[in-house]
């Protein structure tokens, strides 16, 4: 037990020691909290609008009114004839313009339907999709105003988005930024602290020392949990009092959660640095095998269903994955341990099997 | 009166996939004993040794240290063993209190209750107590390292090339050190590529290729070499190698230092014969001295020996 004390208070020093390392561990997730939260954002603030009205009656100045009205669009100019319109896209001068057909109003009055373009910069799906999507609210916006009390029957949408009616990026990131960190933490730290030892030379001492595989394992782990348990408290307190992300659920139940995740990432940190033997190469296989996937395929930024079918198959194997359906159901749906008892049990196996592995490959002995 | 073993080692072979780094060792240290190794890289010092720390199963044979099974008894051999590995370097970030407070506390003890052991070597580097392991000197460093590998008072400490890459004056502090350790009554087991350090040991082992080449006193390895030894000079050292070993009653030429180390086959060398020869050669300054063979010589003539006899062995 002594020397068990020892060691870990040996990790303690190693990750104090070095400042920077510390400052980095310690700042890193606020810092990416802060930059996912106010830099990297869906929300367009403002898009630049070129209009080109080729009928100037009543209705296309009520449009284009109400258009920039809203606050989302900013007039950059008018059109005189869509042959502009190229150009000015070319230069980024605008990324959206609106077309009026000639005798817009006129036309809308006597067939009852008429043709209005809306031209989107498409090197930014992204963008384009979502100005799109608000170009048309204000028209039918505009038209249910106007024409409501006296339109043919029809059918209405009326969404309402569930859990986050704002659409607000950041309550995606908050989940996803989460999961990020803890794997960097836990993972990349661990595999390189135990590597290190093996560069060194002091692996060899600590296995012929009093130490058992399992305290070697263990006085490995208990550092970089309690880091990691500190980032997640911390993530979770800056998201509430900057970007007010709520947490719907249980606390505690997203805490354990969490803990257990932090658990998952560590035996993958483990398991690492046992097939490893330098610290370079942990660090590939952490980075490269871990927070890529953990970025691109968990469903942090690009959902997984919409991933071709292999990508999807291949996304259970990552831990995040199911980190990410908890943490989303528990913070942003208030979800209890009930609907979440699959994602956790994956969780659990994952733990398990790798800790297993590790401490089956982490012999007693030198290979 | 013959001391009870410390380490005795009975045909013990290990092979990587398809290197073998033993072929078949044997080998019997005395309690008490300082003990040295020689022998190039790759010749199997260091897959010996992990052996004998009990890091390494061997394939086949036994290893029985300090009355202990290394695969049945590691746990018991380990508490009473102290090691430091080839590639070891402390932990840099961590000063030098706190590293000697580590590795008393992993191996159960504290620095207080073996101080009197590591007092001598302690004291050097209590004036840089609060300094991180990283900034110390090379000598300094080996010498905290010595006093981590001491720190639990070991019946039995293995070193594996302490002194690789220190300079000349730590070298031989440390080998004053061992010699002090070596009174305690604690057997050392201790690699060296260094050949003069090699003469300080009570006896040596000589590897090559994965086997011991002989075992014996300095004196007794040096006793090998039976032949007359010349020591050559000459202006143009590279002709003159050339030269003495296309001499047809030649046995033996390498460099030494500023000198060529000759041998020759027959009982007593004609030297008259040889400078003619030289002088033939172009070599008109060469001068020829008879010279007691030392324990290079015996490594060398060792060496030879094995090269004839074609005995199997690999690098590893």
């Amino acid at each position: 037990m002594k020397s068990f004390r020892g060691f870990v208070l040996k990790e303690f020093l190693h990750i104090f020691r070095d400042r920077r390392t510390a400052a980095i561990l310690f700042g890193m997730p606020m810092l990416q909290l802060l930059l996912f939260g106010y830099a990297i954002r869906n929300e367009i603030s403002e898009v630049k609008l070129g209009i080109c009205d080729l009928s100037h009656d009543q209705a296309t100045r009520a449009i284009t009114s109400k258009l920039l009205s809203s606050g989302t669009f900013s007039a950059k100019r008018n059109l005189r004839s869509p042959e502009e319109i190229g150009p000015a896209f070319a230069s980024g001068e605008m990324n959206e313009a609106v077309v009026f057909e000639p005798g817009f109003a006129a036309r809308l009055q006597r067939d009852g339907f008429c043709d209005l373009q809306v031209i989107t910069d498409g090197s930014d799906p992204n963008v384009s999709r979502i100005i799109t999507g608000y170009t048309a609210s204000v028209i039918q916006d505009y038209l249910g105003e106007q024409y409501a009390p006296f339109s043919a029957p029809g059918v209405v949408p009326v969404p309402v988005m569930l859990f986050n009616p704002a659409l607000r990026s950041v309550y995606l990131f908050v989940p996803g930024l989460m999961a990020l960190i803890l794997m960097l933490v836990s993972a990349l730290m661990t595999s390189i602290s135990i590597t290190r030892e093996k560069e060194i030379g002091t692996m060899e001492v600590l296995l012929v020392s009093s130490l058992r595989p399992t305290e070697i394992i263990l006085g490995k782990v208990a550092p970089y949990m309690l880091l990691a348990f500190i980032n997640v408290l911390t993530v979770l307190a800056l998201a509430f009092m900057v970007f007010g992300v709520p947490c719907r659920g249980s606390l505690p139940l997203l805490i354990l959660e969490s803990l257990l995740f932090i658990l998952t990432a560590l035996s993958l940190g483990i398991f690492i640095s046992t097939i490893t033997a330098s610290q370079q190469a942990a660090m590939m296989i952490s980075l490269g095998g871990l927070l890529l996937p953990t970025i691109l395929l968990s469903g942090f930024i690009f959902p997984v269903a919409s991933m071709p079918l292999p990508l999807q198959v291949f996304s259970n194997i990552i831990p995040a994955k199911w980190y990410l359906i908890i943490v989303r159901a528990i913070m942003l749906k208030g979800a209890d341990f009930s609907y979440l008892w699959q994602e956790t049990l994956v969780l659990v196996l994952m733990t398990v099997l790798l800790m297993a592995a590790s401490i089956r490959k982490f012999s007693e002995r030198l290979q | 009166m013959i001391a009870p073993s410390a380490v005795r080692i009975a045909e013990v072979g290990k092979s990587f996939g398809a290197v073998k780094a033993l072929g078949r060792v044997d080998l019997d240290i005395p309690q008490g004993e300082l003990f040295g190794c020689i022998g190039a890289d790759g010749a199997g010092k260091t897959t010996l040794f992990r052996i004998i720390c009990t890091l390494l199963l061997p394939d086949r044979g036994r290893a029985e240290v300090l009355g202990f099974d290394s695969v049945s008894d590691f746990r018991e051999i380990r508490r009473r063993l102290g090691y430091m590995p080839g590639r070891f370097s402390l932990y840099q970030d961590l000063s030098v209190e706190e590293n000697l407070r580590f590795f008393a506390a992993v191996f159960g003890t504290t620095v207080g209750e073996n101080y009197d052991l590591i007092k001598d070597i302690y004291t050097q580097l209590e004036p840089f107590r609060e300094r991180r392991a990283g900034k110390l000197s090379g000598g300094m460093k080996q010498k905290l390292a010595l006093c981590c590998a001491l720190v639990h008072r070991p019946e039995l400490l293995v070193l594996d090339e302490p002194t690789t890459g220190v300079d000349a004056v730590s070298r031989r502090e440390f080998w004053q050190m061992l010699k002090r350790l070596k009174a305690e009554g604690i057997t050392i087991l201790v690699s060296t590529p260094y050949m003069d350090e090699a003469v300080l040991c009570d006896r040596i082992a000589f590897l090559q290729k994965g086997s011991v080449l002989g075992v014996d006193t300095p004196c007794g390895i040096t006793g090998l070499f039976t032949r007359p030894l010349y020591a050559v000079r000459a202006r143009q050292k590279y002709r003159l190698i050339t030269a003495l070993r296309r001499y047809p009653h030649a046995a033996s030429a390498y460099a030494f230092g500023g000198s060529v180390h000759y041998s020759d086959k027959r009982p007593a060398a004609d030297l008259r014969d040889l400078l003619a020869w030289l002088d033939a050669s172009g070599l008109e300054d060469a001068g020829i001295t008879q010279i007691e063979p030392g324990i290079e010589d015996a490594f060398m003539a060792l060496m030879e020996l094995q090269g004839e006899t074609g005995t199997e062995g690999a690098d590893g």
